[in-house]
C-alpha cells in the first residue's frame, strides 16, 4: 500500500471510487494517516493541502460528487473580508484564504473577475453606517475603500434604481467560479496521491487508535480524522463524543438572470447591514449572468434546498428597487443553498489532539474565500496534534477548463478548433459548450455522476433554455460515457 | 491555421479571399444572403432566394444543429400539410422536404455551424468544426426560432430534481434519441394547454410514460386528442411547488378556487409559453418589440437594422410551420427587391399592443409595403373581440373579429389600415374593446 506515498518528485495519483469495497485498511500499518470527511470546498482544500506532505490521505464524501452541498449553491464571491469581525478566526482565515485563492486561481485557470463591490445606502441610517464600515474594513486590513457620493455612485452604476444615496466602494471584492474551485482542489488532491471515495457515507465512528469509521461502503481505519461535514458537522462531532456547537441551516435563495442582464451592472452591489437585516445583493457571475439574493431563513431541515414563492417574491421586490431593469430580463435559474450557521459568530475550528481529531465547523458564507486559509490552518492543527507531515513535496500541477466569460472559451479559440474539431461543435447553444469540453469532462480525473455534475464542470444545460435545445444531446453523451452503475 | 478558402466563384459576385489567419479568426468570406437557422422559415426564404434570377445570388444557410429542418424534425405528428397526392405530411417529412427544396434551388445548407456573434453590421462570427469564420453578406435573415420557457424562467418554486423538462427536450429525447420507458419516467404531469401540450402528451405516451394529469391555469385544456382518451385535466390550476430530491417526487397544485393538492409523479413537462430565441438579434443591436420580444419588423420583415430581415418564430414564438414558411417566402420577395437596389425604409412607427392584447406582429409600419395581415395575441381569452387601431387621436380601424382569441393562439387579421398610417406620426396602438369573456382570476 504505497499509493501516493512516493518520495519527492515521485508521486502516484490516488484513486477515485464510487462503488464496491473500500481499500482494506484493517492490517496494522495499512490504515490511512488522515481521513477527511466531507468533500465540499473546505474538505477538498484540506485534502489538497495534506497532499503536499507524505501522509496517506483519503477524502470521503456521502454524495456522489465533490462540492455537491453548500459549496455548489452560494453567491460565488471572493471576499476581501472587509466586514468580518476584526480579530476573529474568520477574519484572519478569510484574508489569508483570499490571498491564496486569488493566486491559485490564476495558476490553475479558475475564472476570477476583480469587479469590486459597492455597498449601496438607500436611506439615512444606511448612509450613516458607511463610515463605520470603512473603519471596520481598515481594522480587517482592507485599506482601499472609499465612500462615494450620489453623483459618483450614479456615474459608476447608471442603472441603479432611484433613491441611492451613497456607497462604500470595496475595490478588492471579486467574483469567482465556485464549481471549478472545489473541483480544482479535489482534482489536484487526487492527482497528488489522495484517495477520493464518493457515495461513501460515514454512519458510525469508533474513536480509537486507529479510529474506525463505518461507512455505507465498509469500514475505514484512520489515525487522524478531519470533520469537514459542513451542515452535518455537529452530527459528525457527536460520533466522536463532541457536542461543541449546533448547526442551524440558514437558507439562501437566489435568482440568476439571463446574460443580457450583465450589461446592467458593473460591480457587486452589496447591501448595507443594519439592525433591520442584511438585505440582498446583486452581483455579476463569471458566467456572464447576474444573480439576485440571497434570502436568509433559519431552518431545521438540513435538506431544505427548495425555493419558495415568498422567498422569490421578496427577492424580486428588492431587486426591483436596486436595479429596476433587471426584472425585465429572463430568469435562467433559481436555486437555494444552506449556510452552516451556528450559535457562534465565528468559525468553529477545533483540534482535539488527544482524540487525533479536528473539527472544521460553522463555516458560513465565507467558506469559499477562506478555504485555502482554513486548509493551511487545519494542517497546522494536525501537525500540532502529532501528525508527522514529513517532507513537503510539490503538488501535481492542474489546469482547469475555463468556464468564465472574461477568459477565452474554446468555441472562439481558432487554434484549438483547428487542432480538434470537437471544440468547433457547439452542443449547448445558450452557454456555448462544445462537444470537446463535454467529452473531456466525462473522462476527467473526477468524472460527474449526474447531469448536474456535468453542468458544474462545463456549463452544459446551465443556460436560458435549460435543456430545451441541447438537453437530449447532452444526456446522450453523458449516458454513453458514464456507465449506469456510476450514475446517480 | 489561417486557411485560405476559395469559394467557387461561379455563383455570386463578392467572394473575398482574405487570409483571416492574420486575425486568428479563421476564414473570411462573403455571400449575398446569409440565413441563420434552417427551420421552416429560413429554408423557405433560402429556397426562393436561391432559385430567383436563375441562381444569381449566393445563399448560405447556417444551422447550429447537426441536422437541418428545425423544430418539425422532432414533431412526429401530422398537421404539416400534404405531400404529393395528398399524403399527409408529418414534421420530419416536412423538415426533409424543406431542406430538399432549399438545396435543390441552389442554397448551401450547412449544419453543425453556429453564428456566435457579429463582427459588423452584416458580418457574423461563426464557429464550425472546420474552424472559425467571419461571414459577410449583403442581407442577413434571422430565422433562429423560439423556445419554451423552462421551469426556472416561470419561477416555479421547490427543489431542483431530475425529471423536469420542456416539450422540446422531451421530443428530442423520444423522437430523435429513441429514449423510452423508465429512462424517461413512469408518471408524468404536463403543464400547459397549448397545442404543444397535446404533442407532449403524445410523445410521453409514445415513450410508454403514463400521463397522470394536464395542469393549466387556463380555463380549458388543449383541444384534439383524436382517438386516444385525453389525460385528466386540471384547468384553472397552477403548479405551486416541485417536490423531491434527486428525482421529482410530485408537484403541488393550487386551483383558483383555493383547493390544493399534491400529484405524485416523476416527470413534469413544462409546455408552451414560447419566447423567441432572440439572442443573436439582440447581440447585434437589432431592435426588439416589447410585446413579442422578437425583432421588430415591418410588413416586409425588415428590422430596423439595414439589410437585416427576420422571419418565423423568432418574431413572436410559435406559429405553425406552414405560417413560418409563408413568412420566409414573403420575406424573400422583399429581400430580392432590396438586393435589386431597393432602399431601406426609415424608422417608421411602432405598432403597440395594449389593453387585453399581449402583442401584435409585424409591429412596425415603414413605407407600407407587404402588409397583408397581422397576428394578434391576447392575454386572456377574448370572444369576438372588437379590435381598434389608432394613431394619436386618429382612429384607423375598428372592427369585430370573428372567433376567439386565446392566449396560445393568434388571431390573423387583415391589415389594410397600414396604408393609412402616417409614417412620420406617432406610435400606432392596437387594442381590443371587449371585456374578457371569462377571467377566473387576477393576473399577478
Amino acid at each position: 500500500m504505497t499509493k501516493g506515498r512516493g518520495g519527492a518528485g515521485c508521486r502516484t495519483a490516488g484513486t477515485v471510487t464510487r462503488t464496491g469495497a473500500l481499500p482494506d485498511t484493517s492490517p496494522p500499518g495499512a490504515e490511512y494517516d488522515v481521513v477527511v470527511v466531507g468533500a465540499g470546498v473546505v474538505g477538498c482544500a484540506v485534502a489538497r493541502e495534506l497532499a503536499r506532505h507524505s501522509p496517506r490521505v483519503a477524502l470521503v464524501e456521502a454524495s456522489g460528487d465533490v462540492g455537491d452541498g453548500t459549496s455548489k449553491a452560494n453567491t460565488a464571491i471572493l471576499h476581501t473580508g472587509f466586514d468580518a469581525v476584526p480579530g476573529s478566526l474568520e477574519s484572519r482565515l478569510v484574508r489569508d484564504g483570499q490571498r491564496r485563492l486569488a493566486a491559485y486561481a490564476s495558476e490553475t485557470g479558475i475564472p476570477v473577475e476583480p469587479v469590486g463591490a459597492l455597498l449601496v445606502a438607500w436611506d439615512a441610517e444606511q448612509s450613516a453606517a458607511l463610515p463605520r464600515l470603512a473603519d471596520k474594513a481598515v481594522r480587517n486590513g482592507c485599506r482601499t475603500t472609499q465612500i462615494l457620493g450620489p453623483d459618483e455612485l450614479r456615474a459608476r452604476e447608471p442603472r441603479l434604481g432611484p433613491g441611492a444615496l451613497a456607497a462604500l466602494e470595496v475595490p478588492g471584492e471579486s467574483i469567482i467560479c465556485p464549481w471549478t474551485t472545489t473541483l480544482a482542489y479535489a482534482t489536484q488532491a487526487v492527482a497528488s496521491g489522495v484517495d477520493l471515495h464518493l457515495d461513501c457515507r460515514v454512519r458510525r465512528a469508533d474513536p480509537g487508535s486507529p479510529h474506525r469509521l463505518v461507512t455505507s461502503r465498509g469500514a475505514l481505519r484512520a489515525r487522524y480524522v478531519v470533520n469537514a461535514c459542513g451542515l452535518h458537522a455537529d452530527t459528525f462531532d457527536a460520533l466522536f463524543g463532541r457536542r461543541d456547537f449546533t448547526v442551524t441551516p440558514r437558507r439562501g435563495q437566489l435568482i440568476v438572470f439571463d446574460t443580457f442582464a450583465r450589461g446592467l451592472v458593473r460591480h457587486i452591489l452589496l447591501p448595507v447591514p443594519t439592525a433591520l437585516g442584511k438585505g440582498v445583493l446583486v452581483a455579476p457571475t463569471v458566467y456572464g449572468n447576474v444573480m439576485l439574493g440571497p434570502t436568509a431563513e433559519d431552518l431545521y431541515d438540513k435538506a431544505a434546498t427548495g425555493s419558495t414563492a415568498e422567498g422569490l417574491a421578496a427577492l424580486r421586490a428588492q431587486g426591483r428597487r436596486i436595479l429596476p431593469a433587471l426584472l425585465d430580463e429572463e430568469v435562467t435559474a433559481v436555486y437555494a443553498g444552506l449556510r452552516a450557521a451556528t450559535e457562534s459568530d465565528d468559525y468553529q475550528v477545533r483540534a482535539h489532539p488527544a482524540l487525533r481529531y479536528v473539527t472544521v465547523g460553522g463555516i458560513r458564507s465565507t467558506g469559499l474565500t477562506a478555504s485555502l486559509g482554513i486548509a493551511a490552518h487545519v494542517v497546522e492543527l494536525l501537525a500540532d496534534s502529532g501528525l508527522d507531515l514529513g517532507a513537503e513535496r510539490p503538488l501535481a500541477p492542474v489546469r482547469m477548463p475555463n468556464l468564465g466569460e472574461a477568459f477565452p472559451r474554446p468555441y472562439r479559440d481558432a487554434e484549438l478548433v483547428a487542432r480538434d474539431p470537437e471544440f468547433g461543435t457547439i452542443v449547448c447553444h445558450c452557454e456555448r459548450v462544445t462537444r470537446g469540453e463535454i467529452r473531456d469532462a466525462l473522462t476527467s480525473t473526477i468524472p460527474p455522476d449526474s447531469l448536474d455534475g456535468l453542468r458544474r464542470r462545463t456549463r452544459a444545460r446551465a443556460g436560458r433554455c435549460q435543456g430545451f435545445s441541447c438537453g437530449a444531446a447532452v444526456r446522450a453523451m453523458f449516458e454513453e460515457a458514464v456507465p449506469r452503475w456510476a450514475r446517480r | 491555421m489561417g486557411a485560405t478558402v476559395r469559394v467557387p466563384a461561379a455563383k455570386g459576385p463578392a467572394v473575398s479571399e482574405l487570409n483571416a489567419g492574420d486575425r486568428g479568426l479563421g476564414v473570411n468570406r462573403a455571400v449575398d444572403v446569409l440565413v441563420v437557422g434552417a427551420g421552416p422559415a429560413g429554408l423557405a426564404a433560402a429556397a426562393r432566394l436561391a432559385a430567383a434570377g436563375g441562381g444569381r445570388y449566393q445563399v448560405e444557410v447556417l444551422e447550429r444543429e447537426q441536422t437541418a429542418g428545425g423544430a418539425p424534425r422532432h414533431c412526429a405528428h401530422g398537421g404539416f400539410g400534404a405531400a404529393g397526392r395528398g399524403r399527409p405530411l408529418d414534421g420530419p417529412g416536412f423538415a426533409r422536404r424543406s431542406v430538399r427544396e432549399a438545396v435543390k434551388a441552389g442554397a448551401t445548407v450547412r449544419t453543425g455551424v453556429t453564428a456566435t456573434g457579429w463582427a459588423g453590421p452584416l458580418t457574423l462570427e461563426v464557429t464550425a468544426p472546420t474552424g472559425l469564420e467571419t461571414l459577410s453578406a449583403r442581407v442577413v435573415i434571422l430565422a433562429t426560432g423560439a423556445r419554451e420557457r423552462p421551469r426556472s424562467a416561470r419561477l416555479v418554486p421547490g427543489t431542483r430534481p431530475a425529471g423536469v423538462l420542456t416539450t422540446g427536450e422531451l421530443q428530442h429525447s423520444v423522437h430523435l434519441y429513441g429514449v423510452r420507458g423508465e429512462r424517461l419516467g413512469r408518471r408524468a404531469v404536463v403543464i400547459g394547454a397549448e397545442p404543444v401540450s397535446h404533442h407532449a402528451v403524445g410523445a410521453l405516451r409514445r415513450a410508454g410514460v403514463d400521463v397522470v394529469a394536464i395542469v393549466t391555469e387556463q380555463p380549458r385544456g388543449p383541444r384534439r386528442f383524436g382517438a386516444v382518451p385525453p389525460p385528466p385535466l386540471l384547468a384553472g390550476t397552477r403548479v405551486t411547488e416541485l417536490l423531491g430530491r434527486g428525482r421529482l417526487a410530485g408537484v403541488v397544485v393550487s386551483g383558483h378556487d383555493g383547493r390544493t393538492g399534491t400529484i405524485r409523479c416523476d416527470t413534469a413537462v413544462f409546455t408552451g409559453d414560447w419566447i423567441p430565441d432572440n439572442e443573436l438579434s439582440r447581440s447585434g443591436g437589432v431592435a426588439l418589440d416589447g410585446g413579442t420580444k422578437g425583432p421588430a419588423v415591418d410588413g416586409a420583415y425588415r428590422t430596423a437594422s439595414a439589410g437585416v430581415f427576420a422571419v418565423g418564430n423568432v418574431l413572436r414564438g410559435v406559429e405553425s410551420a406552414g405560417a413560418a414558411a409563408a413568412e420566409g417566402r414573403a420575406a424573400a420577395d422583399a429581400v430580392l427587391r432590396h438586393l435589386a437596389g431597393g432602399p431601406w425604409p426609415g424608422p417608421g412607427v411602432p405598432v403597440v399592443a395594449e389593453g387585453p392584447l399581449r402583442w401584435v406582429a409585424p409591429n412596425r409600419v415603414t413605407d407600407g409595403t407587404g402588409a397583408g395581415s397581422l397576428l394578434v395575441r391576447a392575454r386572456d381569452p377574448l370572444v369576438r373581440p372588437v379590435v381598434s387601431v389608432t394613431q394619436g387621436d386618429r382612429l384607423l380601424r375598428r372592427e369585430l373579429v370573428e372567433g376567439t382569441a386565446w392566449p396560445h393562439r393568434s388571431l390573423r387579421w387583415a391589415a389594410g389600415w397600414v396604408r393609412e398610417v402616417d409614417p412620420a406620426g406617432g406610435p400606432v396602438t392596437v387594442t381590443a374593446g371587449v371585456a374578457p369573456w371569462e377571467t377566473p382570476r387576477e393576473r399577478p
